[in-house]
């Protein structure tokens, strides 16, 4: 009831949630009735399993102190990602093609309608508008997933290899992880995944965005037959 | 066992040639007690018994560093034994020159950087530790110091850089001891690092910058940060010069604020325009001109401009200072059969770094295997990443992806760390840089 009469005070005060492309804030807090198990939002929120969500949008990823993040939303936060509109978007539809090994444990939500009203409930209570990147209204609500297609290419082990030697300046072959991630033995679609993320510059790391950001389809597939096996 | 016990005080006291061998034997033994590689002692114990032969394509590469090791790498690697790969280098402990910055300023110790060949010789490369001093490309054989020849099919020549003479007034390499260029990694970082220590108390450090293009372009300002950290906390009223040939550098901006946020005051960046580039050396007065201006000194680190290492001229395959290559393979604009690769090769867009050293070899190994065993060939890509240390966990970064085209090796895409970030992105960007050193030289050696 709280919940509701803040929403509706909320929207009548601001009108927020029309005015930036974001949908609709009531539908979207019964959408947040399946995130409630671990996350509060609202006056007195607190983090209880998951962080709270008071002031989300603005907020740097994984940088509340009093919450136990995975080590790979600890590396998205010091890469340099923001929660926006767009980011999470990404990371409500699919959250492990955002952050690889989230705690955050949630199939996600496909319906970009139903995110849509989520982001404009969860919008309400971060409170410095002035914070908030703006996002264009057709960015939003778009399709984070991969194509299938993408997914079913069989790549070229051989010509992952080649390519491979590119990634393994700074990954080892070995799987050791010294401040630079581990890449080997990754389930392929994990690995498209996460490679298309930081080509579409939703992942944050700026040499990740360029390596991806010149390899095709094709050439991604190849990357993740190869690694997915590579053992040393 | 003695002889093992021995080992930590000989490599931390003596890396002269005469017992550069006896230390490697023993940093084998070492190995060998660990269990992890009989074969590297085995093949290092007769490296002058290889003969080119068994019907097998040769490929003989010179210089052990960021280009050579991994391009001998993955050929043995690759091609599963159908190409005999010979290495010559004259060193048997590698010293990298990148990170040696990190040594000065404190954050790394000396045998950080020192990597061995025995997990190359374990791979299949036939490690030969002497001095290549000529290239018939007629008879295509490579002359050893040492006596006799190693003939190839294919040569990939990476021997760094040389300095060129008379590029500093007053300095030469006879001079390198009074004024260390430490700009090859090993002894002259020791020694720079030595005479940084015995600056007396509100001494001057100075360094003579080179002019484009050189090693590692970021390299001369790291190393000024790195300097200043160290004399911040220990001779805090010492001062820095750095006189400099040229307008601007690499990651200007980003120095210049870590400097003035870190060690205000104490460095004094003398760019052309205020007559950086007009400098002359005394080494016997320890004592710096800038543009007509004479300073006595405690500390000299003269930075030459740079040339091709010498082999690259011996085997006549360079113009002017450096070796115009094809960006496709690294072949030479000279000789089909003979590559250039890292901080000698005239390329294009690339800067001269480890890393790009490391991504040219990848083209190259791939090229050259196909054109010996029929492989299949790739399209050549390229890229490359330079991090620097400004001070304590604020590391900052600059990269860029590149492509072969007809003309050169050129850039396709590319980023620069921003002024201004917050310091935890600055700490992952450093701890990233140690991830990278991990991952490069284990590439480099196969270690």
């Amino acid at each position: 009831m709280r919940i509701a009469l803040t929403v509706a005070l909320a929207l009548g005060m601001s009108g927020v949630a029309q005015a930036d492309g974001l949908g609709d804030a009531e539908k979207g807090a019964k959408v947040f009735t399946q995130c409630k198990g671990c996350h509060q939002v609202g006056e007195g929120a607190e983090t209880r399993i998951g962080p709270h969500l008071n002031g989300v949008f603005g907020r740097a990823a994984g940088s509340l102190e009093d919450v136990r993040y995975s080590p790979s939303m600890k590396r998205m936060g010091s890469d340099g990602m923001v929660w926006d509109a767009a980011t999470l978007d990404a990371y409500i539809e699919n959250p492990r093609a955002l952050v690889s090994k989230t705690r955050m444990s949630f199939r996600g939500i496909k319906d970009a309608q139903e995110r849509s009203d989520l982001l404009a409930y969860l919008r309400i209570y971060s409170d410095n508008p002035a914070d908030i990147p703006e996002a264009e209204p057709t960015a939003l609500g778009t399709d984070h997933d991969i194509d299938p297609a993408i997914l079913a290419i069989q790549g070229d082990p051989e010509y992952g290899e080649y390519l491979a030697s590119e990634c393994k300046t700074c990954h080892q072959s070995s799987g050791a992880n010294d401040g630079i991630p581990s890449i080997t033995l990754w389930p392929t679609e994990d690995f498209v995944v996460a490679m298309h993320a930081y080509k579409r510059k939703l992942r944050p790391h700026p040499v990740m965005q360029m390596i991806s950001g010149r390899l095709n389809d094709e050439e991604i597939a190849a990357l993740a037959a190869y690694f997915k096996d590579l053992e040393e | 066992m003695k002889k093992l016990r021995l080992w930590p005080h000989i490599l931390r006291t003596s890396r002269n040639e005469a017992t550069l061998w006896e230390e490697n034997t023993m940093k084998l033994n070492r190995r060998i007690f660990l269990g992890t590689s009989a074969a590297a002692a085995a093949s290092l114990a007769a490296p002058m018994s290889f003969a080119a032969g068994h019907g097998k394509p040769h490929v003989v590469v010179v210089g052990g560093g960021a280009g050579g090791a991994t391009a001998a790498r993955y050929i043995a690697k690759d091609s599963k034994g159908e190409v005999a790969v010979t290495l010559i280098e004259p060193t048997r402990q590698y010293y990298t020159c990148f990170f040696s910055n990190l040594y000065l300023g404190g954050f790394k110790e000396m045998d950080d950087l020192g990597h061995s060949y025995g997990g190359l010789a374990a791979g299949g490369v036939n490690v030969v530790h002497d001095w290549a001093t000529g290239v018939d490309r007629e008879a295509k054989t490579v002359a050893l110091a040492g006596g006799g020849s190693v003939s190839y099919d294919k040569l990939i020549l990476s021997p760094g850089i040389d300095f060129v003479d008379g590029a500093v007034e007053g300095w030469d390499l006879s001079a390198q001891n009074a004024m260390p260029h430490a700009y090859k990694g090993g002894s002259q970082t020791e020694l720079l690092k030595a005479q940084l220590m015995a600056m007396p108390e509100g001494g001057t450090f100075a360094m003579v910058a080179p002019p484009n293009p050189y090693r590692c372009p970021p390299g001369p300002y790291e190393r000024v940060s790195m300097v200043a950290h160290y004399l911040k906390a220990n001779n805090p009223t010492a001062k820095i010069i750095v006189a400099d040939p040229k307008p601007k550098f690499s990651k200007m901006a980003l120095f210049q604020e870590g400097w003035a946020e870190n060690y205000g005051g104490m460095i004094d960046w003398i760019g052309e325009d205020f007559g950086g580039g007009n400098v002359s050396v005394d080494p016997a007065a320890m004592t710096v001109s800038i543009d007509g201006e004479v300073t006595k000194v405690d500390v000299c680190n003269v930075i030459p401009a740079m040339k091709a290492g010498r082999i690259a001229e011996l085997a006549g395959v360079t113009d002017g200072n450096w070796a115009p290559v094809n960006a496709a393979d690294m072949s030479t604009k000279a000789d089909a059969d003979v590559y250039v690769l890292g901080d000698a090769a005239q390329q294009g867009d690339m800067p001269k770094s480890g890393y790009s050293a490391n991504s040219q070899a990848k083209v190259c190994a791939n090229a050259v295997r196909g054109a010996l065993t029929g492989s299949k060939v790739f399209p050549a890509k390229f890229s490359n990443t330079c991090w620097s240390l400004i001070d304590t966990d604020n590391g900052v970064k600059v990269g860029a992806t590149y492509e072969a085209t007809d003309e050169k090796i050129a850039k396709v895409d590319g980023f620069i760390s921003a002024t201004g970030e917050a310091a935890e992105l600055r700490k992952a960007t450093y701890e990233e840089s140690e991830g990278w050193y991990a991952g490069i030289t284990a590439d480099m050696f196969g270690a």
